[in-house]
């Protein structure tokens, strides 16, 4: 029962994780360069969601269809602003212009959205369905299908489409894909804003499960950081494996030595896991692969 | 000439400084007013917090200076903004101390900013009135001459209170713990574990969790294989109900007696229904039958501040009555002292005879040894219900 309960909970949450650095890994295969602001815009995505669907009465997929758009429109403009100006002069200053865009991002929300944390109920996440024994929302088994499925449509896009080998071409020789005919700067900017859009569907996923507030999205960013470079940033499935495996650790040191432990086991295990395998779980195999 | 300038610069600076000093000591001495500082947070997640005390304090002092005030002035409230931040709220007491002459200080919601203000309140003998922050040390500071009182809980006395509920309502024989990850959380770790022991009980055990934890499922599966029958909680709204949420997911029906956490947000909203489940320690409810004193209080504060509408306004009321009884203590004080000298001001709080207030009829609420005027006989036990704090009767 209490292992069970622990292999459920880690799953979905480790699939939360995995969503997020699922953003990571997009620019960061695409252009080297990576968004420090992810959990920001994770807790973008649920706030505009909350703002349309509950605040407004907008009906659900539109509001979710909005704030995802909003959200790739953020991700624009981080590229465009926190990262270009830097990453084109060879410098790596947008390590801190991202970071410092989110603090930013988190305040003005702070002062528009409220200090109150707010609820986004959702009807797959009031009624228990029981698993093995161990109760779980809907919700919490759709979180890691979507990932799944996000895995499988990026693996896809990258290894078997022309745009998808457009963009791995920008970050093996931009001049070279220059030469070819790829426009480098749309093919960044596009990373950009699919990772923020995947970032802000990791919220508006987790937002039933979870409370609404300006700050919700800062742990979750580090963790999927965590995540990201423990799979092996350049492996889509590395990212998504590492998340799950990283909530099964985080849920079964809680469950069987004691929540007071939890963080400094987790994170201690990604330490010494990069030790063993520098280069993540599966960085290495998926590099040879392009 | 450069010289020249500079000179003339200097001067100018040094009559520039002068005026403006003389500006700002004018209202002092020109209107004949006594002032009275609040430090507490009014932004960040616990602004509420602070938005509940200022309305306490205001409608207590309008009514004081309808009556013509004490010692033949009107009282004025001095507010600053500690951020939550331990060293800004320190700042903020100095600078209305040394700045703004005020007569006494009171503190808002956070344990660290007041245990912070409290040296510096016993150093310049600046009376210091706590009316939220529960941390026991604050009040017994072990400081010789001790110049900080409180009309709030005491953590110390709330963990004996939870104890004594979870016996008297539910018949517990062996509760657990699930407690927020920080000093709020241990400092109550403490109280409860000395609580149980007095009452020689044994407890299922202890488990933190953190203010992002989505899932606290594993932690609440521990208690529940331990064998824990009642739970005591001790957190904030918004984790609070994240531990509501897994425990519906476990279908745990598990009594929870929890700390006033919950009071400071949406809760119902937050939590679902089953956030009525959750039995909370309060100071005060606006709700039920109201003594005439809470009628009075209820309808001046619709008066001054339109927005409130209806009880689901009036939150977190604790803040709001702690603060309006602490401000009329503090006026008895300042007029049986017949000065605002803080020395005389520390002593008369200690020779307050009574208060009929609004939380209740104080009698001799301050003593040498005793500096909090609340007991746990004043705490009573509430629930969310639709968006409202009711009172539960046991």
């Amino acid at each position: 029962m209490l292992l069970i309960s622990a292999i459920v909970t880690g799953l979905a949450v480790g699939s939360m994780y995995g969503l997020i650095a699922l953003g990571y890994h997009v620019t960061y295969v695409v252009s080297n360069t990576v968004n420090f602001s992810q959990g920001s815009s994770m807790m973008l995505g649920a706030v505009l969601g909350y703002t349309f669907a509950i605040r407004l009465g907008w009906p659900l997929p539109l509001a979710v269809a909005m704030a995802l758009l909003l959200c790739a429109l953020f991700g624009l403009v981080v590229e465009r602003f926190l990262v270009r100006p830097f990453a084109e002069r060879g410098s790596n200053g947008w390590l801190m212009a991202t970071v410092a865009g989110g603090i930013v991002l988190d305040n003005i929300v702070l002062f528009t959205f409220g200090k109150e944390p707010r609820a986004f109920p959702s009807v797959l996440a009031q009624k228990p369905i029981q698993l093995f024994g161990a109760g779980v929302f809907p919700l919490q088994l759709v979180i890691p299908l979507v990932g799944l499925g996000i895995t499988l449509a990026l693996y896809l896009a990258f290894n078997r489409t022309k745009v998808g080998k457009a963009l791995l071409a920008v970050v093996q020789n931009k001049d070279a894909a220059r030469l070819m005919g790829i426009n480098v700067r749309v093919a960044i900017a596009l990373s950009f804003a699919l990772s923020t859009a995947l970032a802000g569907l990791a919220g508006l996923l987790i937002a039933p499960l979870f409370s609404i507030h300006s700050d919700m999205g800062t742990l979750f960013g580090i963790k999927a950081f965590a995540v990201a470079i423990l799979g092996g940033i350049t492996s889509a499935s590395g990212v998504m494996l590492a998340g799950f495996l990283y909530g099964l650790i985080e849920a079964l040191v809680t469950a069987l030595i004691g929540s007071t432990y939890t963080q400094i086991v987790a994170f201690s295990v990604v330490i010494a896991a990069l030790a063993v395998m520098p280069n993540g779980l599966l960085g290495r195999a998926a590099a040879k692969k392009v | 000439m450069a010289l020249q300038n500079s000179i003339s610069n200097i001067t100018r600076r040094v009559l520039l400084a002068a005026a403006a000093s003389a500006a700002l000591a004018l209202p002092a001495i020109a209107d004949d007013t006594i002032k009275l500082g609040l430090v507490a947070a009014m932004s960040g997640q616990s602004a509420k917090s602070g938005e509940a005390i200022v309305r306490g304090l205001s409608v207590a002092i309008d009514e004081i200076n309808a009556k013509g005030g004490v010692l033949g002035k009107k009282l004025e409230l001095v507010v600053r903004d500690d951020e939550s931040n331990p060293a800004k709220g320190v700042v903020a007491a100095r600078e209305l101390v040394q700045r703004e002459k005020v007569a006494a200080l009171f503190g808002g919601l956070d344990t660290p900013v007041s245990m912070a203000i409290v040296p510096f309140a016993n150093q310049n003998k600046v009376p210091f009135m706590g009316v939220w922050a529960a941390g026991t040390p604050i009040t017994r500071n072990g400081a010789p001459e001790n110049y900080v009182f409180r009309v709030s809980a005491v953590d110390a006395l709330v963990d004996k209170a939870l104890v004594a509920y979870a016996i008297k309502k539910y018949g517990a024989k062996k509760p657990g713990m699930i407690l927020i990850n920080n000093p709020w959380g241990e400092s109550n770790e403490k109280g409860l574990k000395a609580a149980l022991e007095e009452k020689g009980m044994p407890f299922a055990g202890i488990e933190k969790f953190q203010d992002a934890d989505v899932d606290v499922v594993p932690q609440l599966t521990r208690l529940k294989e331990s064998g824990a029958d009642v739970l005591f909680m001790v957190a904030n709204v918004a984790p609070s109900s994240q531990v509501v949420k897994s425990l519906d997911r476990m279908g745990w029906d598990v009594p929870i007696v929890s700390h006033w956490g919950p009071a400071g947000g949406r809760f119902s909203e937050l939590a679902g229904p089953s956030g009525a489940k959750v039995h909370f320690i309060q100071t005060f409810s606006f709700a039920g039958t109201l003594s005439p004193k809470g009628e009075a209080v209820l309808a001046a504060l619709k008066k001054k501040y339109p927005e409130i509408k209806s009880l689901a306004d009036v939150t977190p009321a604790v803040g709001i009555a702690n603060a309006y009884d602490a401000m009329n203590l503090t006026a008895l004080a300042i007029a049986k002292a017949g000065s605002t000298d803080g020395s005389k001001i520390r002593e008369a709080f200690e020779q307050i005879e009574s208060y009929d207030g609004l939380i209740k009829n104080y009698k001799k609420p301050f003593s040498a040894t005793e500096h909090d005027a609340l007991t746990s006989n004043d705490y009573i036990f509430t629930h969310f219900k639709e968006g409202q704090i009711l009172p539960l009767t046991n």
